[in-house]
């Protein structure tokens, strides 16, 4: 068990805030890039982590002791975003793929920046690209995003997205793997590829 | 995370690395008040919001579970300082109340004493609990005596208990404790800027206090009608009524019931000791 879980079980109240300080950032930004409009995230943020303290509160000693809080509050995050999706777009849903044509995130401008950049190629990628990446990124399937998010950006282990997704880590890695293949090629490919690779030309 | 590898032109590796960076840089830090939003929502952070009211402008402190504190606004570092002493929670300032606290809160300052309004009353006695919720059954335009509070709680004894009580309502005006008086028909401490701005607040929803006081002067306590024989507090909806020429007055319940009269129903008045 942690520090912060041996405090959260000695005294919830006065240690959830530390709680709040030190995983609100890492939260935040799982829900930015699974949802991918700020104020969104934010409300998801602010809900998971009421879901967390509630989930506390109504725990018996022995199950808070068992938490590992980094993968249980990504389950908790994820579950707040799938719930706000589904609110927002019954339509569409973080588990499934999306219909053809359509994101379950809005796009954001990955051409554009492609046009005013030319040809990018990993140097200007790392240069300039943080927006266009992060449109590539909300292009891609949950099913895929959503691994690469945690691995990428979050940086859970294998063994802990096995724990936050309940999916194997090999299945995991495959999927992390395909995610990065699918990224490279929207980043690099022409915008045909890109239109292919989006909405589920590559399988 | 292949962060060995070095620069040789173009490699599947240096490119993954690159991605891999890139997918790094997108770590970001979540805007400042979601933390704090989260705490307040929980109850372990408080916010606070300015609302008009006929005495003047309000702090008025809440957090997801209720209100937590009302009081006349001034310094605002010193309402969070004082704030924090009393709860034991940081506050901050936050442009206005939640729409459900701020119907609630309008309500009640506009007089419908039963309008729902969620308080946070954690760490509160139960007496504490039961001689506010008690207070807040009292209709604007009336009052009632402390020694009423304690009959009504089950503890008539306990009248000056119950003055401190109302005295430690941490949110005056939207539980009245401003409507419990002396049996006297003077006027009793106020938490809210004392008996003066009580004396405000009662003539503001249409209490005529001279005249209790000058009812009380004579003995009067309790009206009762002769039609009905039916006897209330002076103040009660139904004793205001009673037109002059069959107006009685008795100095208490035991004198009224000897005459023949029942209390009210609504006001429901008590005998009430020497204390009230």
């Amino acid at each position: 068990m942690d520090e912060l879980t041996a405090a959260l079980l000695d005294d919830l109240d006065g240690a959830f805030p530390r709680l709040v300080d030190g995983h609100a950032d890492r939260l935040y930004t799982i829900a930015l890039r699974v949802i991918g409009n700020p104020h969104d995230a934010e409300e998801v943020t602010q809900d998971a982590l009421v879901r967390a303290y509630r989930a506390l509160a109504g725990y018996d000693p022995q199950r808070i002791a068992a938490i590992d809080l980094r993968p249980w509050l990504t389950t908790v995050v994820l579950n707040a975003a799938r719930n706000r999706v589904r609110r927002r777009r019954p339509e569409v849903s973080l588990d499934h793929e999306p219909a053809a044509g359509r994101s379950a995130v809005p796009a954001t401008d990955v051409r554009e920046a492609r046009a005013a950049d030319g040809r990018p190629d990993h140097v200007a990628l790392e240069r300039e690209g943080a927006a266009r990446l992060a449109g590539a990124l909300a292009q891609l399937p949950p099913r895929y995003r959503i691994p690469v998010v945690l691995r990428h950006i979050d940086g859970l282990s294998y063994a802990e997205m096995a724990a936050a997704l309940g999916r194997p880590e090999g299945t995991l890695k495959a999927q992390v793997h395909r995610g990065l293949a699918m990224l490279r090629a929207t980043l690099t490919d022409d915008p045909a590829h890109d239109r292919a690779s989006t909405h589920g030309g590559v399988q | 995370m292949n962060t060995t590898s070095t620069t040789t032109r173009r490699s599947p590796g240096d490119r993954e690395t690159g991605l891999e960076q890139a997918l790094a840089g997108l770590r970001t830090t979540a805007p400042a008040g979601v933390g704090r939003a989260a705490l307040v929502e929980v109850g372990l952070r408080d916010a606070y919001a300015t609302v008009e009211s006929p005495i003047g402008r309000l702090f008025v402190a809440f957090n997801g579970l209720g209100l937590t504190e009302v009081t006349l606004a001034g310094d605002p570092a010193a309402f969070e300082t004082s704030h924090r002493a009393r709860t034991g929670r940081d506050v901050d300032p936050v442009r206005g109340l939640p729409a459900g606290l701020r119907r609630g809160v309008e309500a009640r300052l506009a007089g419908r004493h039963r309008a729902p309004l969620a308080l946070d009353w954690r760490g509160r006695t139960d007496f504490e609990r039961s001689v506010w919720a008690k207070a807040t059954e009292i209709p604007a335009g009336e009052v009632r005596p402390y020694g009423w509070i304690a009959a009504e709680i089950g503890r008539p004894r306990a009248v000056r208990a119950v003055g401190t009580a109302l005295g430690h309502n941490p949110v005056p005006l939207v539980v009245p404790c401003h409507r419990v008086v002396r049996g006297d028909g003077s006027i009793g401490q106020y938490s809210l800027g004392g008996p003066a701005v009580k004396r405000r607040i009662l003539a503001t929803e249409g209490v005529d206090l001279d005249e209790l006081a000058g009812l009380a002067e004579h003995g009067t306590r309790l009206i009762g009608s002769d039609t009905t024989r039916i006897v209330c507090f002076p103040t009660c909806r139904h004793a205001r009524r009673i037109t002059t020429p069959h107006r009685v007055p008795f100095r208490d319940l035991a004198a009224a019931e000897g005459a023949g009269y029942r209390p009210c129903r609504d006001c429901r008045p008590v005998a009430l000791g020497r204390a009230a």
